[in-house]
């Protein structure tokens, strides 16, 4: 085979994986455009597009401006976020199972969120940085507790599992000793929730994604290096510690921030990056496509929790249903036979 | 092409509390094929992976062309020096191409495109190789002699001056062993690559390699031509088994019969 050759399959897949990008970019377009206009009742197009520039049109005013629209820019905001830390964490530690919802990041960043909400009394920005500072914490603790001469995948996993046990019942425990709780806040620490978003807590969950999300993305062909394996990730010239350390502090940034905001939704990081690698195949990063299938799950499940399930469901309600199969499968499949993303 | 100096200098190398290598010195013959043997568990892998930056000297340092491997930008280093470890990981279901394609990466920087001269990087790295008849074939659907080729053809396409290969032929029948290291002759003659192996079998060793090194107990024991290293004093102290040396029919090189304690002529 000639140069010519492979130059063309090389293209031949790039236009495959640009192809499979715009439509997803597509599909989420149009998801966002179908829940800002269609909930219980019918907004026409036209009074969308007049309440996004900013007017005054009696009814959509409030359902779309208030209700519709904080809440799938929300929705979308936090997906990428959920999509591209879990998806930097599964191809960073070779297995699916490690992701932050899996292995407690999520629900120490959940738990600290509450406890800064519950028991400090904090709020906005506060909330994010301490719930970023406990999600480090919690990676870091998991990183320390499974070191034995090096780290090896199974043990982090296992260490996780535990540590996302802690973290739960820690979060039970203080919305149990809160002097006023509902169901509404316990579920949202507990399995996520969009419930009563507003636009203003958007802000911090964008720019975690522009400076978290960018840090990830310059990084992605290091992280597609480290696939191959630390020693030949090293031999091709990728400082691999330098590596785990920006992507770790990147990926725990996005899925706190979020989670601060919304709460841990559930699988939806675990959920992201393996729907995303089927959909480009292997050949490429699945991390960027992670983003948008993890906003497209947020966007959808909290769609379908609200309007489309017999019943009201919060977010968390409907991705772990969808997610705690997959769960199940993929502890069968890797035990079984080690699974790379 | 340039003639790189690698040299090893007093290095000590270890994991956790252990020290492996203990003050080892080594020059790299350049433009030639060195091969490093020795027992089991004597540093073998250890000094690999400290030549080529994976592990930090505890002592001593590794020098390359003057300059400390491990004060090099890993970039850097990458585009001199290449390592095939010994149990890389081929992600599911990834295509021989872009495995291949994979050994460009040092050649890149963030926003640096992909251009002409990685297509011909590759599709020499295939051809070398013998698969480019496999290169839109997936790498789990491959043979095991394949596979070694097709990770070969990655370090390859990483046009390095010196490559260091951790055991290249292990799990490989007899003739796929053969068919690798006639490879990394070919590769040694035609582009005047430095060659570094480290490899189980001795009479291969001795067979392909223009200098053999022998470790026992994390320290060199004896370096040189295969004449000088293959004798059964040297076999005995390094591997603690009695041998006799007879010359290599085929090459003329010395060749290692072990003598165990059964199936003895005479006996």
């Amino acid at each position: 085979m000639t140069a010519e050759a492979i130059t063309a399959g090389r293209l031949r897949r790039a236009r495959y994986r640009s192809r499979v990008i715009w439509t997803a970019l597509v599909l989420l377009a149009a998801g966002f455009a179908v829940t800002l206009m269609l909930g219980q009742s019918f907004t026409p197009p036209q009074d969308v597009l007049r309440v996004l520039a900013g007017q005054e049109v009696p009814g959509a005013s409030f359902t779309v401006g208030q209700l519709r629209l904080p809440r799938a820019v929300l929705a979308i905001l936090a997906g990428l976020s959920f999509g591209l830390g879990g998806a930097a964490f599964q191809i960073m530690l070779r297995n699916p199972l490690a992701s932050p919802d899996i292995i407690g990041i999520s629900s120490g960043a959940s738990a600290a969120a509450v406890f800064a909400i519950v028991v400090m009394g904090l709020d906005g920005a506060a909330v994010s940085v301490f719930a970023v500072v406990a999600g480090l914490g919690v990676a870091i603790a998991i990183y320390a507790l499974s070191f034995r001469g090096g780290v090896a995948g199974t043990r982090l996993i296992l260490v996780g599992i535990g540590v996302q046990a802690m973290m739960q019942s820690f979060i039970s425990y203080t919305l149990s000793r809160a002097p006023s709780w509902d169901l509404q806040e316990a579920i949202r620490w507990l399995a996520g929730s969009l419930n009563g978003a507003q636009l203003a807590q958007a802000v911090p969950v964008l720019l975690s994604l522009l400076v978290f999300g960018g840090l990830l993305v310059m990084r992605t062909r290091d992280l597609e290096a480290l696939r191959l394996g630390d020693d030949a990730a090293s031999a091709l010239g990728t400082d691999v510690g330098r590596t785990r350390a920006v992507v770790v502090v990147a990926a725990v940034g996005l899925i706190a921030v979020a989670t601060a905001v919304v709460g841990p939704i559930s699988f939806v990081a675990f959920l992201a990056g393996p729907i995303a690698a089927r959909i480009v195949g292997p050949n490429g990063s699945a991390l960027l496509p992670a983003a948008l299938v993890g906003a497209a799950l947020v966007l959808a499940g909290d769609y379908a929790g609200q309007f489309l399930l017999p019943g009201r469901y919060p977010v968390g309600v409907v991705t772990g249903a969808l997610g705690a199969p997959y769960l199940i499968y993929l502890i069968i499949h890797v035990n079984r036979t080690g699974a790379s993303l | 092409m340039t003639a790189h100096t690698l040299s090893v200098q007093q290095l000590s190398a270890g994991y956790g509390d252990r020290l492996i290598l203990q003050g080892l010195n080594l020059d790299v013959l350049p433009g030639r094929v060195t091969a490093i043997v020795g027992a089991n568990a004597c540093g073998k892998s250890t000094l690999l992976r400290a030549m080529s930056r994976l592990l930090a000297p505890r002592g001593g340092q590794v020098l390359l062309d003057g300059k400390a491997v491990h004060r090099m930008a890993p970039r850097k280093l990458a585009q001199v020096l290449g390592l095939l470890p010994q149990s890389p990981v081929a992600p599911e279901g990834i295509t021989v191409a872009d495995l291949v394609s994979r050994g460009r990466h040092p050649h890149h920087g963030i926003l640096s495109r992909w251009n002409r001269a990685d297509d011909e990087a590759v599709a020499a790295a295939l051809e070398a190789t013998r698969t480019t008849d496999l290169a839109e074939r997936a790498v789990d659907e491959l043979s095991g002699g394949q596979r070694q080729r097709v990770w070969i053809a990655m370090a390859l396409a990483q046009e390095t001056d010196l490559l260091l290969l951790d055991e290249p032929t292990t799990f490989l029948d007899i003739a796929h062993q053969v068919e690798v290291l006639d490879l990394l002759c070919d590769l040694n003659q035609r582009r005047g690559t430095t060659i570094v192996m480290v490899l189980h079998d001795l009479n291969l060793a001795a067979r392909y390699a223009d200098h053999l090194v022998a470790m026992a107990a994390g320290r060199l024991h004896v370096s040189g031509s295969p004449d000088e290293v293959l004798t059964a004093a040297n076999v005995r102290a390094v591997f603690g088994l009695d041998s006799r040396i007879i010359p290599d029919p085929v090459s003329g090189r010395p060749m290692m019969l072990p003598i165990g304690r059964h199936r003895m002529a005479g006996a």
